[in-house]
């Protein structure tokens, strides 16, 4: 019925990713010598006074006094240390993310038995590849950086009566510390990330079985076993994603709360993910691969994307209304200081214009989405966009007035780049292009919209 | 009574039979008035020759009068007509107008759609439609032929039609 295709992993390919890496630790080894001759310590005090003033009630008074003070007195590592810790940090949770998404996309299309995707599914499967060498860096990144990007993981917030500790975030360190005492080892915390990272590779292992099994033994019975495995996976992963925000992103202002973090994180992702997909299938279609997929398979991809552009706005949106318009000190900071500081200003305006509005306007035509030239235009500005999405989620918490976006930024997400596609495409390349015997095969080879 | 549009039917069973015959009878120089089957037929536009409709168009300019038309309401209201401090913000703060303006922009676009559906398909209250073949609605798809639009008479097409494919060829007139 269906050529067997294969991807070949290609030498000029390779060499184009090496080219990515290696460009990527050039610019990242220049980035860290500038952060190093810059300085910039006398900012710092500053940026501890404008915030105070910002902070309106007696119970953040005190609290916000006692950052200043915790910051006056030890610095943690010098600015362009933390500014790598911060760059891997949200770099890894970026990228683990388009991991996670992989096998998302995957467990959706089982789950809601669609018939159109099955030519692309091993495409998300092979990004999927990415979630255990994420859980390891995750893992081995949160010990290194822990101190200077989690404020919680300081002790003396949790003495009483001490000169450091601070009544809110010791109301929630049961979060971090339960069974064990506040302010020592946040089993909890650590718990939960090794749980996840376990479940997650434990599900992309069961559906690839599946899905590889089907490549031999053809039939339903592995199309129905993969699609008890997605649902089962749906549920978890709904739970772990949203815990996973509140852990990777939201404790970094650990003061700060908001109820629509999880689906910000993961809205985030999604659309990542989404345009990730597609722009890897645009390309392989470019290259000759993937035959049988057409131009009503392209709008489908391209209305994901536009879709959940427009549903990351609403999130985005929601989120920011209610703290505006409630107005509450504690809320509003968060805002504030990405608002009111550079770098974190433009890159929370052009975050707004490169996710919502250039996607929204450039992909609202048919035509648009049918067409390969504007999704591989519109694909990368929604990964890049995310991408400071994701900067300002995490930096703005960590490094304070401190902040920098230079070569030490872009040169680090070209490394990580260049990994997450070397790993996706020579998983891609080990197993058959395109499901052998896909019960819905058929189906999507006529599909038709 | 003198009729003034007459019509020659073409009855088909299958709709895969209609897609072969659609392309044969235009291929021969026939002009197709319409198409009209019991349920929507894949490919049917594509063989017809249809241009794809510029309704989205005319969705889009909706959408945008009701944007602009929210924008304008809201900033009159608040910023220059009866002004309000809410929440200590500007009278005229753009965050608390999206959620209107995002409702009056879907509203207008959608309302706006419709209408303009209504009057380009010439639909409007006490219109009775003109009813070919009344098996079109149940499991018959019907191919009407204007013969003022053609060249060939009656007979002809009949038999272009049974020749492709019809199980019955009838006339109609109005």
């Amino acid at each position: 019925m269906i050529a067997e295709e294969k991807y070949e992993f290609s030498a000029t390919a390779k060499k184009n990713i090496m080219i990515l890496g290696v460009l990527g630790i050039v610019l990242f080894i220049a980035g860290v010598f500038m952060a190093m001759n810059s300085g910039g310590h006398g900012e710092e005090h500053a940026s501890a006074i404008v915030t105070s003033k910002l902070v309106a009630s007696a119970d953040q008074e005190a609290a916000a006094g006692h950052e200043a003070a915790a910051e006056g007195e030890h610095h943690g590592s010098p600015v362009w240390l933390k500014r790598i810790y911060t760059s891997l940090w949200q770099n890894n949770v970026f990228f683990t993310g388009l991991g996670i998404i992989g096998l998302f996309f995957v467990a959706i299309q089982y789950a809601a038995q669609a018939g159109w995707s099955a030519p692309i599914k091993r495409i998300p499967l092979a990004m999927a590849h990415w979630i255990p060498i994420a859980g390891v860096l995750m893992l081995v990144l949160w010990f290194v950086v822990k101190a200077d990007i989690f404020h919680w993981t300081h002790h003396d917030l949790y003495e009483e009566g001490g000169a450091g500790y601070d009544r809110i975030i010791a109301g929630k360190s049961g979060f971090f510390f339960w069974p064990l005492e506040a302010g020592g080892f946040p089993i909890f915390y650590v718990l939960r990330m090794v749980v996840f990272f376990g479940l997650w590779y434990m599900f992309f292992v069961w559906i690839k079985k599946e899905m590889l099994a089907e490549d031999i033994n053809g039939g339903t019975a592995h199309w129905t076993k993969a699609r008890s495995l997605s649902a089962i996976f749906l549920v978890i992963f709904a739970v772990s994603s949203s815990i996973a925000a509140w852990d990777w992103v939201m404790s970094i202002d650990t003061h700060w709360f908001s109820t629509m973090m999880g689906w910000y994180v993961f809205a985030s992702w999604w659309v990542t993910g989404l345009a990730f997909i597609t722009l890897v299938v645009a390309n392989l279609k470019d290259k000759g691969y993937l035959k049988m997929v057409n131009s009503n398979h392209l709008h489908d991809l391209g209305k994901f994307v536009f879709a959940f552009s427009i549903f990351w706005t609403y999130i985005w949106f929601s989120q920011f209304l209610l703290i505006y318009y409630a107005n509450i000190p504690e809320e509003t900071v968060y805002f504030v200081t990405r608002i009111a500081n550079s770098p974190y200003s433009w890159i929370f305006y052009t975050n707004l214009f490169l996710n919502f509005v250039l996607p929204f306007l450039l992909l609202m035509t048919r035509d648009a989405k049918r067409h390969m030239s504007m999704l591989k235009v519109v694909c990368p500005i929604v990964i890049v966009g995310h991408w400071f999405d994701f900067f300002n989620m995490v930096t703005p918490g960590v490094m304070k007035h401190d902040g920098g976006f230079g070569l030490l930024e872009v040169g680090l997400a070209m490394i990580f780049m260049a990994a997450f596609l070397f790993v996706t495409l020579s998983a891609l390349a080990k197993v058959p292009l395109v499901a052998k015997n896909h019960p819905m095969m058929e189906e999507s080879m006529n599909h038709h919209i | 009574m003198e009729s003034n549009k007459n019509f020659v039917l073409g009855v088909f069973d299958d709709e895969d039979v209609l897609l072969h015959a659609v392309e044969s009878v235009r291929g021969k120089g026939v002009k197709i008035h319409e198409v009209y089957s019991p349920f929507p037929v894949h490919g049917l536009d594509e063989v017809l020759g249809y241009k794809r409709t510029r309704l989205p168009i005319a969705a889009f300019l909706f959408g945008m009068t009701g944007t602009s038309l929210a924008l304008i309401m809201q900033i009159w209201m608040l910023g220059f007509d009866w002004p309000m401090i809410i929440g200590g913000k500007n009278f005229a703060s753009l965050p608390p107008f999206i959620p209107v303006t995002f409702e009056l922009t879907v509203l207008l676009s959608a309302l706006g759609m419709v209408a303009t559906f209504l009057i380009v398909s010439d639909m409007k209250p006490y219109k009775w439609p003109q009813q070919f073949d009344l098996r079109s609605t149940d499991d018959k798809h019907i191919m009407a032929i204007d013969l003022a639009n053609n060249k060939l008479d009656k007979s002809a097409i009949g038999a272009i039609l049974k020749e492709s494919g019809a199980q019955e060829v009838n006339d109609k007139n109005f």
